[in-house]
């Protein structure tokens, strides 16, 4: 049986298991199997450049979570939270953003323009982002957005417009870098936004001090037709608190990460823990992807991790964590759009600079039309995600508009990506030009569920 | 502060614009779909209790004649939701009950857009109450309006127009007509100017009345203009050539009727959707928006892609409405959303007849209805290719003459 197994290709390699080999398959087979044989290589056989050459990150590590810091339990315990009220719409049809969202803006994308965009191709490469860079988001106060003033924030009020505008200006960077920068920004908001008295006191002024912890709100998981409301992780109740197991996927900079938020089920309904990395049981692994591999994605492994009963944020009847993942999912659009825009801004003069027989090829319709197309679908892109922040903003309800934004943002996104590429032919398969990165950053719009929020 | 909501101010108007198109135009639908070039005669009711309302001020200024940039208005830095957001906002509501019945609407001509757009305050007050059809295309051109043969001389105190204008919206309807003519075809695009021509003017014949896939209860005319002798003062706006203007003034129209029919396309798509829904519903198929769509059936995967594209467009619309409100140059954003709009429409009414079977196939449904309706609205004020023309061009930096 193992020998007919071993002739059979499918169950690896990407090849479905129902795949069979006929005599050609079988000679292709065998060479391969002499081309990866390391007698060549002792034999110096092979050129050198062949050689594999694999970075620390791809071949994977494995580690417990970081040494975490304690977080000495302040505040009471059971008792609500701050929480900042709504924004008031006035009721007038709008595009303009408010004084302090445009200051804001400004400021984020002088740091997009200037430090991140540099930085991009790098730490696509590394699956990691810049020590400096971290530090030099927390200057402009990343982390804070969507913590109340009082509690040592910058949010008066329902900050989820300023929360997508600021994602939507750090994407036109980088989406990677801004996924990695925006990561313990999530974690703070949701505390901000459903922690109690206690946990607000707890975790926040980590936060909101010099020293930053990276935290990391982990609701994905490794499985096909993966859906957000149902996490396979489960808890259970046991001596008073929770048992958490299971596995979170595209966990951003899961390695350094000193708090999780961690979506699991618990009696038949999704809620969301705080998990320390300190805690006994959990295991981080290095899973890049695609892309956004600047954000250091992981996966989050629980086998019997012990938390105790504080641990629960928010409600345990699905509420808090429905609204977590639209409100992620708000976050990822957002990011979107950014990109989006990141690729038209970079077609733009390209095309009116790149010659073919004789003339500039955006005289050609062809080029030319898909260009006005990336134009007019981006623009759909943000007005849609605009509406369902600003609905969030407003506490209304936003499920429908979110949804309509995220369905949006992955279809033309995608596309926007593709024809990013596409418009720079070969040039835009080749790392010399960004375009192929957002191509591969651009796939996880729609697939995409935590890590970032607003 | 950003807010993508209906306008508190216009809502009653909405409200009143939908059960206007579901009590009126609903119920007369499929009749005049039937019976193509019979004149519906239960809107002469409605439009005088458009007119009424104009007139109370209740609606907000709504309508054809909406488009109007008042240049006297003092901008006082406040952000405005005005009459060309109230116009979009009531036509699609309109359109929601019956296309081809609005654009035979009294008084509501895209003539009157036109005269609204560029009339003198003079001209604006003389043909107050007037219902203008417009008259661009030709036998010979469509898309190319500097392509225009019908010319214009003077001669006195009168333009006599001669050539053969075709596609006329309520050219026979109409009280007058709005003609695109040429006073000079050598000096090109900005000889081309628009003469208000009243109806039984000497010299203009409705030749025939053409029959369409959709709007059927909208007549299209074909018009001759034969030596027909127009006032010298019914030529709207300046009768200067401005060669360095070119056609910008000409074409200003068109930044002003574009977002009205982004909005026919946005009202058309909503009926279809919204009659789907509650058809999918029945079949036991509701759509989760907290769910992944691929996780749900295909039906309800393909509705939430509909109807993420159709926010798009609505929202785009109402972008270049609310520009145009606030007086921000907006011919790009008004390209964009007719763009959007007009694929939108017929992917929308397409998509929703195949979802529904033979029941959307039906004329027992007025699924079908619309999803012949809509296809109109991605190729006339400007088809699709020439939206994207524009925005490419704009977004591009380049003149008609680089990208053709």
């Amino acid at each position: 049986m193992s020998l007919t197994r071993t002739f059979k290709p499918g169950g690896r390699h990407g090849l479905p298991s129902s795949e069979s080999r006929d005599p050609i398959g079988f000679a292709v087979a065998a060479l391969n199997r002499v081309a990866q044989s390391e007698l060549l290589d002792r034999m110096r056989l092979r050129k050198p450049a062949e050689q594999a050459v694999y970075t620390a990150t791809r071949s994977g590590f494995k580690a417990i979570g970081a040494a975490s810091r304690t977080f000495e339990k302040r505040g009471k315990r059971g008792a609500a939270g701050v929480r900042v009220p709504s924004a008031d719409g006035r009721g007038i049809f709008d595009l303009t953003p408010t004084e302090d969202e445009q200051m804001l803006v400004d400021v984020v994308t002088e740091f997009a323009t200037d430090v991140v965009r540099p930085a991009a191709a790098a730490a696509d490469d590394e699956c990691a982002a810049p020590k400096e860079l971290l530090e030099s988001s927390l200057e402009i106060g990343l982390p804070i957005l969507g913590v109340p003033e009082s509690l040592g924030g910058v949010s008066e009020a329902r900050s989820a417009m300023a929360g997508t505008l600021v994602a939507e200006a750090l994407a036109k960077g980088d989406l990677g870098l801004a996924v990695a920068t925006l990561a313990p920004g999530a974690v703070a908001t949701a505390l901000s936004l459903w922690g109690t008295d206690e946990q607000q006191q707890t975790y926040l002024p980590a936060f909101t001090g010099s020293d930053v912890p990276a935290a990391a709100l982990a609701l994905s998981e490794p499985t096909v037709l993966f859906d957000a409301l149902s996490p396979a992780t489960t808890a259970t109740r046991r001596d008073g608190g929770f048992v958490l197991n299971g596995v979170k996927s595209l966990v951003p900079r899961g390695a350094e990460a000193e708090l999780f938020v961690v979506g699991a089920e618990l009696e038949g309904k999704p809620v969301l823990f705080l998990v320390e990395s300190s805690a006994e049981g959990l295991h981080i692994e290095a899973d890049p992807a695609m892309g956004v591999r600047a954000a250091g994605l992981t996966k989050l492994k629980l086998k019997d991790v012990k938390v105790p009963a504080e641990a629960v944020l928010g409600e345990t009847d699905g509420s808090t964590y429905t609204e977590c993942v639209r409100l992620s999912r708000l976050a990822w659009c957002a990011l979107a759009v950014g990109t989006a825009q990141a690729v038209l801004d970079y077609v733009t003069p390209y095309v009116n600079e790149r010659h073919a027989f004789g003339e500039p090829i955006s005289h050609r319709q062809a080029v030319a039309f898909m260009v006005a197309d990336i134009a007019i679908e981006l623009q759909s892109m943000r007005l849609v995600t605009y509406k369902a922040a600003s609905r969030a903003a407003q506490g209304l309800d936003y499920s429908r508009e979110v949804a309509l934004a995220r369905r949006l943002c992955a279809d033309k996104g995608m596309k926007i990506g593709n024809d990013g590429v596409q418009l720079l032919g070969g040039h835009g398969f080749v790392k010399e030009h960004p375009v192929e990165r957002w191509y591969r950053d651009l796939r996880a719009i729609g697939l995409a569920e935590g890590a970032v929020l607003v | 502060m950003i807010n993508l909501e209906t306008p508190k101010k216009h809502r009653a108007l909405i409200e009143q614009a939908h059960q206007t198109a579901a009590n009126m135009l609903r119920p007369i639908s499929r009749k005049y779909d039937a019976a193509e070039h019979e004149y519906p005669k239960e809107l002469d009711m409605l439009a005088a209790m458009i007119d009424g309302l104009s007139e109370s001020g209740a609606a907000e200024g709504a309508g054809a004649a909406g488009v109007r940039r008042d240049e006297n208005g003092g901008d006082d830095g406040k952000v405005k939701n005005g009459a060309n957001l109230a116009s979009v906002l009531s036509v699609a509501e309109m359109c929601w009950g019956d296309t081809g019945l609005m654009l035979t609407m009294p008084r509501q001509g895209l003539g009157n857009s036109a005269i609204a757009s560029v009339a003198t305050e003079e001209q604006l007050k003389r043909f107050q109450g007037t219902w203008a059809a417009m008259a661009i295309t030709e036998p010979s051109f469509g898309s190319d309006s500097a392509a225009i043969t019908t010319t214009a001389k003077l001669d006195g105190d009168h333009y006599v127009l001669n050539g053969e204008k075709i596609f006329v919206t309520s050219g026979e309807r109409a009280d007058s007509v709005v003609v695109w003519a040429t006073l000079d075809k050598s000096l090109g695009r900005a000889a081309i100017k628009s003469f208000v021509v009243e109806k039984g003017t000497p010299g203009m014949k409705v030749e025939r009345l053409e029959h369409k896939l959709g709007i059927r209860a909208s007549d299209t005319a074909v018009i001759l203009f034969t030596d027909c002798r127009v006032p010298a003062e019914n030529l709207l706006g300046s009768p200067e050539i401005d060669v360095k203007q070119g056609f910008a003034g000409a074409m200003a129209t068109f930044d002003n009727t574009r977002p009205l029919v982004a909005a026919m396309a946005v009202g058309t798509a909503r009926a279809s959707l919204d009659l789907t829904r509650e058809l999918l519903a029945k079949a036991g198929v509701e759509v989760d928006y907290d769910r992944p769509a691929q996780v749900q059936s295909a039906a309800a995967a393909k509705f939430l892609q509909m109807e993420a594209d159709w926010e798009a467009a609505q929202l785009l619309m109402m972008q270049s409405a609310w520009m145009a409100d606030n007086r921000k140059p907006n011919s790009l954003e008004a390209s964009m959303a007719k763009a959007k709009a007009g694929r939108v429409g017929s992917d929308i009414t397409l998509s929703c007849v195949e979802l529904c079977g033979t029941l959307g196939y039906s004329e027992g449904e007025l699924l079908e209805k619309w999803a012949r309706d809509s296809k109109i609205l991605d190729i006339f004020e400007g088809t699709q290719q020439i939206q994207q023309l524009i925005v490419a061009r704009r977004v591009l930096g380049l003149t008609s003459g680089e990208l053709k």
